[in-house]
């Protein structure tokens, strides 16, 4: 099924590459995990890709593929996009990592762009990724302070360092603001699955969570949340219509910005292979308002720690912090190293239960 | 049972049934199509347009009565194209179906540019005095919404209008040799005809219990290969109605265990919890059908084969 629409695009793709070429306009492609109408992660890429659209007009021709799995096909879409004659293609998933990789050394010509990976073993390929955690600090935080039931609901998608980074880092500023705190973990091994994220909201629920947090793409949760009257997150994108009572701010991915940048480069000839990691200050990661259900002493709370990060006066992963096991990870005052972050495969000390390999 | 340490019994129970509901509806009304000798792999995109009409028509009509009944006609109409496409132009059925499922995917997501965020009217859900008060039927048995009884009325009427109607008997004459069905004087394309539109409005209903019932909102591809799963089931469970109930059940079941054992914190391996679902499901189906070599004879003689009157 998914198979056969990419075949569409692929040939809507050949047929783009015949028309005649007049201005030659800069051909941007992008592949999604989910479908943009996801409201979550595809979404937000989808909307920075809209971005550069607005941005440059007739100057660029961007062209996208949805609800790609990642593997081996997003290895043919991207291939097609490279044969039809794509500029540069941002690919948006984690799992594309080998699949652009393995593309790009086929195509020297073609850049392209990785989200949250760490493998570039090719000039043409560029890695960009943001600092969710530190969203994920600020709302841990907030979390902790609102519970009731001292029992937060994490619905994970896949073991990988961004969501295992991701739990600790809400998991450190929670515990923080309030000891008693505990997390429980779902795994619910897919980006994008309304009806098993909503079950998995319930179980949470029936646990006696009454804040949910999730790192799945669907805002099925929220819709949950919204129905039992508990609170939830958005995430990588506002959630607020989907819960106008139960979001108490949301982690909002703001790529447009980025993808302007380098779309202007590949226009100049200026595009050169690099890995950046963006946050707050740079305007990646952006939390949607604040709910008005937040009692004002937490507002203070959290905004100062936004403050904080933006200006680059605190990193929320600072020692003393411990691993899951009790041994020593970072000393009183010491921040961690990107690397170790990006291949985070520990639980920090407090957290239950293992993580899955 | 230490096993389900911190877990509710009676929440999970009732949570499977719930989760079972989708499936079990598209499958049901799948398993009606094949009986009567046509594969209809448009199932996904079935739910997927059921699940966006009828959540539009609730939120239009503000009774999510209405909106399954328009969820259910939905259904029927993208099959009615497939039947059309399939009896009367007799086009592969194969091929048929699968752009059936690209159309409904494509046109839902048309069809909900509007409804993103919308919250739905709210599912009622049987209440009746006493009975819904009981201590663990009450909320087992005596609490769902009308999809859950529905699905559960129509396994049981499947399996009486197969096995005892005159009606049922053609449908399956059908599906077993519509040459000779034909011979006989039956309507074939009309059989069949009815047999799509009634799958059709089945899988509709079942995409409409996922987008008003379980999720509650519209998301653009949220039945996420529910209708694959549903087609899966029909096969493993061999064309009979009640396996086809427990195969739901059962993957609905262990679905909603595995993520009840997780948020308890039992400690099993959690990759192992996520597949289970799919690998339990299939092994019971196949175990209980494995002594039995006439368990092939279920699989209609005629599926899949276009049917053209010589003549």
């Amino acid at each position: 099924m998914q198979s056969t629409k990419r075949m569409l695009a692929g040939a809507a793709l050949a047929l783009a590459l015949a028309a005649p070429a007049a201005a030659e306009p800069v051909k941007v492609g992008y592949i999604y995990v989910g479908p943009i109408g996801d409201y979550g992660y595809s979404h937000e890429h989808n909307v920075g890709r809209l971005a550069v659209d607005a941005h440059f007009g007739d100057k660029v021709e961007t062209s996208y593929v949805e609800s790609v799995p990642e593997g081996a096909d997003a290895e043919r879409v991207m291939t097609q996009m490279a044969l039809a004659g794509t500029d540069i293609i941002f690919a948006t998933s984690f799992g594309y990592m080998d699949p652009v990789n393995n593309v790009a050394a086929r195509f020297p010509d073609v850049r392209f762009e990785h989200a949250t990976g760490y493998k570039r073993e090719h000039p043409n390929v560029a890695l960009y990724n943001a600092r969710f955690y530190e969203g994920r600090a600020v709302i841990g935080h907030i979390a902790a302070r609102m519970t009731k039931t001292n029992v937060i609901g994490y619905i994970a998608s896949y073991p990988i360092p961004e969501v295992i980074m991701g739990i600790n880092a809400a998991y450190l500023h929670a515990r923080k603001a309030n000891p008693q705190i505990q997390f429980k973990i779902v795994w619910a091994y897919t980006w994008f699955d309304p009806a098993l994220e909503a079950d998995a909201a319930n179980a949470l629920i029936e646990q006696g969570a009454d804040v949910i947090m999730q790192h799945t793409d669907s805002t099925a949760p929220m819709a949950i949340a919204e129905q039992k009257g508990f609170y939830a997150f958005g995430q990588a994108s506002d959630m607020i219509a989907f819960g106008p009572n139960a979001q108490l701010t949301a982690i909002i991915d703001n790529w447009g910005p980025y993808y302007i940048d380098r779309v202007q480069k590949v226009i100049d000839g200026t595009w050169e292979s690099q890995d950046v990691w963006l946050g707050m200050k740079e305007d990646m990661v952006v939390m949607a308002p604040l709910s008005e259900r937040i009692p004002a002493d937490v507002r203070a709370e959290a905004e100062a720690m936004m403050a904080a990060i933006k200006a680059g006066t605190y990193h929320p992963f600072t020692g003393p912090i411990n691993r899951q096991d009790g041994t020593p990870w970072l000393a009183a005052g010491e921040v961690a190293d990107d690397k170790t972050l990006l291949g985070m495969n520990f639980y920090v000390e407090g957290i239950e239960g293992a993580i899955p390999n | 049972m230490t096993l389900l340490a911190g877990i509710d019994p009676v929440a999970v129970a009732a949570a499977l049934i719930v989760a079972a509901t989708p499936i079990l509806l598209a499958a049901i009304g799948e398993l009606v199509t094949e009986k009567a000798g046509v594969l209809n792999l448009g199932v996904e995109g079935m739910m997927i347009l059921g699940a966006v009409v009828g959540f539009a028509a609730a939120v239009a009509t503000g009774s999510v009565l209405l909106g399954l009944a328009a969820a259910a006609a939905a259904g029927a109409a993208l099959a009615g194209l497939f039947a059309v496409l399939v009896l009367g132009l007799l086009a592969n059925q194969v091929a048929t179906g699968l752009a059936l499922t690209l159309f409904g995917l494509g046109l839902s997501a048309l069809i909900g540019q509007g409804y993103i965020g919308v919250r739905p009217p709210p599912a009622g859900r049987l209440a009746v005095p006493g009975l819904s008060d009981l201590p663990v039927l009450g909320r087992l048995v005596f609490s769902h919404d009308v999809l859950v009884y529905t699905g559960v009325a129509l396994v049981a009427g499947v399996w009486a209008f197969l096995r005892f109607s005159r009606a049922g008997l053609i449908l399956r004459a059908v599906g077993e040799s519509h040459d000779a069905a034909h011979a006989l004087g039956f309507p074939v394309r009309r059989v069949r005809a009815l047999a799509i539109l009634f799958g059709g409005a089945c899988a509709g209903l079942g995409g409409a219990h996922l987008s008003l019932v379980r999720v509650p909102q519209w998301t653009e591809g949220m039945t996420a290969g529910a209708g694959w799963i549903a087609l899966a089931l029909v096969v493993f469970a061999s064309w009979r109605p009640w396996r086809v109930m427990l195969g739901a059940w059962l993957f609905g079941g262990i679905a909603v265990l595995q993520l009840n054992l997780q948020a308890a914190g039992v400690k099993i391996p959690v990759e192992y919890l996520a597949m289970s679902p799919y690998l339990v499901t299939i092994l019971v189906l196949v175990i209980i059908t494995a002594d039995r070599p006439r368990a092939a004879l279920h699989a209609p003689a005629a599926l899949g084969r276009p049917f053209h009157a010589a003549g």
